[in-house]
């Protein structure tokens, strides 16, 4: 008996001694840090001009053709570069690797004109061609790129080549007449393509005969992205890519406007928690984070100001109406309860991160597009509509079913409405949240009655926020259409200028907040702590901030 | 005893083609899928989309490609989420961050949670009794998403000794070890006082106590042995759930481990890391579990191999 207690206690003993070993050795960690010490020096001996950004969860890869996200999409914006570029404030479209580019009067052919001694960040050559067997690659239905639409919507021929009814490729409107030339035959005009263009990933060029080194062009599996490997255009280039820790990305000497780029390296680190990103700012190791949990924001409000961003953000916070379900197919019971939200009450005691109540679908201020038609009315005519409708103070009106994705903040917004709604109107609501997918099933099979939604830009035009709602659109869901709304679409996409364009819109957005298939609630704003040494930040309504123009005052 | 074995492994390969089989059909049931996303992709991407991952196939082709692909060459298929990694890369990538967080948790579980409960045992109803049983109370009853930002608030906010989070030097591993450790710690305790108890009151106890042994060695030899079966069947899930990743844990402090892959394959409807991150666990928990029954044998000399 004893001897096997003295076996279990040398065990004992054994492992937790070699525990404590392990916890003090690490893993010979200290030279590690002595290395990155060394790292943070350029070679002349300065310190390094490094951006730490918080950039939210770990990115599903980096190939811009193939990921969908937006964390992936900052990292991107770091390693690759389109035809176009953005402005820092604006985010117009400036020159990029185009270095300038021409439209035809028809708006149909846009043709670039490359920069002389454009290079990949390997530096070889990056010819016009490439550019071509780079869409070809995008839109191969062996790739399956989620956002080929976002190219074939527009481009001749595309959509023919990419559902496989056609197979010359040459036939797609894209041309490389010489090395330094590349044209774009489009479909219809698309007054606002430039913007995706500059903007968009799926439009930026990958290095095709990189990739070719690492397995078949068409195929999502290959490694071509790792460190090592990876070949962009882009101001940076990828230096390490440690999964869920961080991406490292440095200056990429080939870039051609490499002398406007300030920062050394950007550290992009993987966070899901925005909580934890707010420590790791607090300790300095952060100067952006990706977010900051409201229950954060009075306390910087209130003591540190100067770190406090809240920008306003090209984003709709709505609630969809099935408009094919009673009782609310009867536009009238929906315009009452749009009506009957208090939205400044809202954003003063429930969302108050400084959010601004929406009274329209398209933002004010879009690209200069305000919308005239504004949701306007008093209570009386809330209640009288209710009553009109066959329902005096919601009397006889079943309970309609509210569904919010699960979130706390999703919540407290939709019980105040709910609270709103019953005292003002006595219409009874029942609040039902779901998992994100389950939510978003429900909400692409019409499987509801009330649902929240949220529509986020890509780019800067009135246009985002409109086009969805097209008879049929994939993410209209609503069941709600009109013809004449078409019809204005379509009559908007041929305008010769922006200020024939908008007056179409206007129409657009009189005939959503009449009909109201989504009942506008709030506007979003992104908040974010950043540091005070970073300058060329820019608030840019989607953001996006273009990291050639960000540096680092007083870098340690 | 190799009967033993044999026959409880082959109970362990059924028992692992009944979990496979049933998180496949069970995952694919569940509304919404990989490619559901708020802005929805047009319906020809979709298709090209599927026949890309073979999800155009029959459920049950699919089923039959997916376990002739596992038992023939062990590959666990690529991730949908992750466009260019397979599942076998990220399980063999993040597994062993897992196991080094959770190797040193246990070790200061153990290291902590066994005495503090000998002591609670022999003392019992005295004040290190109280002492011990209220500090394993309090363990249990804070939870690692408090004790965690606690811990960080004060010696990485308030201190400066460590950082925040993040998994580079050794000093990062201290606080989410820490962290984890000691609620198991607090359990560990609260068993063993338990366990330490019942057999203090043994009969063989008090013959040894006439024999004249001293409290010291009664204690070692004759009452830890069998003091400790309880810490034992709770060790045996406890190993596989603490190996596997903490998700809370590796959330908090942005440890790369395999307990957040284990939780968001099942938001991001990514089949193929759920069905491959369930493989793992279960294979540990089986495995784990048959080792307790032969370390109970082991230690209890009641129990036979049947």
């Amino acid at each position: 008996m004893t001897r096997y207690f003295r076996q279990f206690r040398s065990s004992l003993l054994c492992a937790a001694l070699s525990a404590l070993a392990f916890t003090l050795g690490g893993c010979g960690g200290g030279e590690k840090r002595g290395a990155q010490e060394r790292d943070a020096l350029r070679p002349d001996g300065a310190p390094k001009m490094v951006f730490r950004v918080g950039n939210g969860t770990e990115p599903q890869d980096i190939d811009g053709q193939t990921v969908t996200g937006f964390p992936e999409h900052k990292i991107i914006m770091a390693l690759s570069e389109g035809l176009l570029g953005q402005d820092p404030r604006s985010l117009e479209p400036v020159p990029g690797m185009a270095e300038r580019w021409d439209v035809s009067a028809d708006g149909l052919t846009y043709t670039f004109h490359l920069r002389e001694g454009l290079k990949w960040s390997d530096g070889s050559p990056l010819l016009a061609s490439e550019i071509v067997d780079s869409f070809r690659r995008l839109l191969s239905p062996k790739l399956a790129a989620n956002y080929a639409y976002l190219v074939y919507n527009f481009v001749a021929g595309a959509k023919d080549y990419y559902e496989g009814r056609l197979s010359d490729f040459a036939q797609v409107g894209f041309a490389a007449p010489d090395e330094r030339t590349f044209v774009v035959r489009l479909k219809n005009p698309t007054p606002y393509l430039p913007k995706i263009i500059a903007g968009h990933s799926s439009w930026w060029p990958v290095p095709v005969k990189v990739i070719a080194q690492y397995g078949p062009v068409e195929e999502k599996r290959t490694p071509w992205t790792r460190v090592g490997h990876f070949v962009g255009n882009g101001p940076f280039r990828l230096k390490e890519w440690s999964p869920n820790q961080r991406i490292v990305v440095e200056r990429n000497p080939h870039y051609w406007d490499a002398k406007t780029v300030k920062l050394d390296e950007i550290h992009f680190y993987a966070t899901d928690d925005i909580a934890a990103d707010e420590r790791l700012f607090r300790t300095g190791k952060l100067d952006l984070t990706d977010g900051l949990p409201n229950s954060k924001i009075p306390s910087y409000a209130r003591d540190h100001p100067e770190l406090l961003r809240r920008d306003p953000l090209l984003a709709l916070y709505f609630y969809r109406v099935n408009v094919t379900r009673p009782p609310l197919n009867d536009k009238r019971i929906r315009r009452a309860l749009a009506l009957a939200i208090d939205r400044e009450s809202l954003v003063r005691n429930v969302t108050r991160g400084g959010e601004q109540p929406a009274y329209a679908v398209s933002y004010p201020g879009t690209a200069g597009y305000f919308p005239e038609a504004q949701l306007s009315g008093s209570l009386e005519e809330a209640r009288a509509l209710l009553a009109e409708a066959g329902y005096p103070e919601g009397r006889g009106l079943p309970k309609i079913e509210l569904l919010y994705n699960t979130s706390e903040n999703h919540r407290a917004i939709a019980e105040a409405v709910q609270q709103m709604w019953k005292t003002q109107l006595g219409v009874e609501v029942e609040l039902v949240n779901q998992e994100w997918k389950v939510y978003l099933d429900r909400q692409s099979t019409g499987d509801y009655t009330l649902l929240r939604g949220g529509w986020v830009a890509d780019y800067i035009d009135p246009h985002v926020f409109l086009e969805i709602w097209e008879t049929g659109n994939g993410n209209n869901n609503t069941g709600w259409g009109s013809p004449e709304y078409d019809r204005l679409l379509h009559a908007a996409l041929a305008a010769q200028n922006d200020e024939e364009r908008y007056r179409y819109y206007q129409q657009m957005d009189a005939i959503l907040i009449d009909e109201l298939p989504i009942i506008p609630v709030h506007y979003y704003v992104k908040k974010v702590l950043l540091s005070p040494r970073v300058k060329g930040y820019y608030p840019t309504l989607i953001d996006i901030h273009p990291y050639k123009y960000i540096s680092i005052e007083n870098a340690q | 005893m190799t009967r033993f074995i044999l026959s409880r492994a082959l109970q362990i390969v059924v028992v692992l083609w009944v979990i496979i089989t049933a998180t496949f059909f069970m995952i694919r049931f569940v509304p919404g899928g990989p490619f559901t996303a708020e802005k929805a992709v047009t319906p020809e991407v979709l298709r090209n989309l599927e026949a890309h991952y073979g999800l155009d196939q029959p459920l049950w082709r699919q089923y039959l490609d997916y376990m002739g692909k596992l038992v023939l060459h062990g590959d666990l298929g690529p991730s949908f989420k992750y466009a260019s990694r397979s599942v076998n890369e990220i399980i063999a990538d993040k597994l062993p961050v897992s196991l080094e967080l959770g190797g040193l948790s246990l070790g200061i579980a153990l290291a902590l949670g066994l005495p503090l409960g000998v002591v609670a045992a022999v003392r019992r109803n005295r004040f290190a009794d109280y002492l011990c049983s209220s500090v394993a109370m309090i363990g249990i009853c804070v939870p690692t998403f408090v004790l965690g930002p606690l811990f960080v608030l004060f010696f990485a906010i308030k201190l400066g000794w460590v950082n925040a989070s993040g998994w580079y030097g050794p000093t990062d591993r201290v606080l989410p070890a820490l962290t984890l450790g000691l609620v198991y710690a607090a359990y560990i305790a609260r068993l063993t006082r338990g366990g330490m108890l019942e057999v203090l009151g043994q009969d063989y106890i008090r013959t040894a106590q006439a024999k004249g042994a001293s409290a010291a060695r009664i204690l070692r030899v004759h009452a830890l042995r069998g003091g400790l079966l309880p810490v034992v069947s709770f060790l045996g899930p406890a190993i596989a759930g603490i190996l596997t990743g903490s998700f809370v844990i590796e959330t908090i402090f942005q440890i790369p481990g395999l307990g957040r892959e284990f939780v968001q394959s099942a938001f991001n409807r990514d089949y193929t890391l759920v069905l491959g991150t369930v493989i793992l666990y279960a294979t540990l928990i089986v495995t784990l579990n048959l080792a307790v029954d032969l370390a109970q044998v082991w230690l209890n000399p009641r129990r036979k191999f049947e």
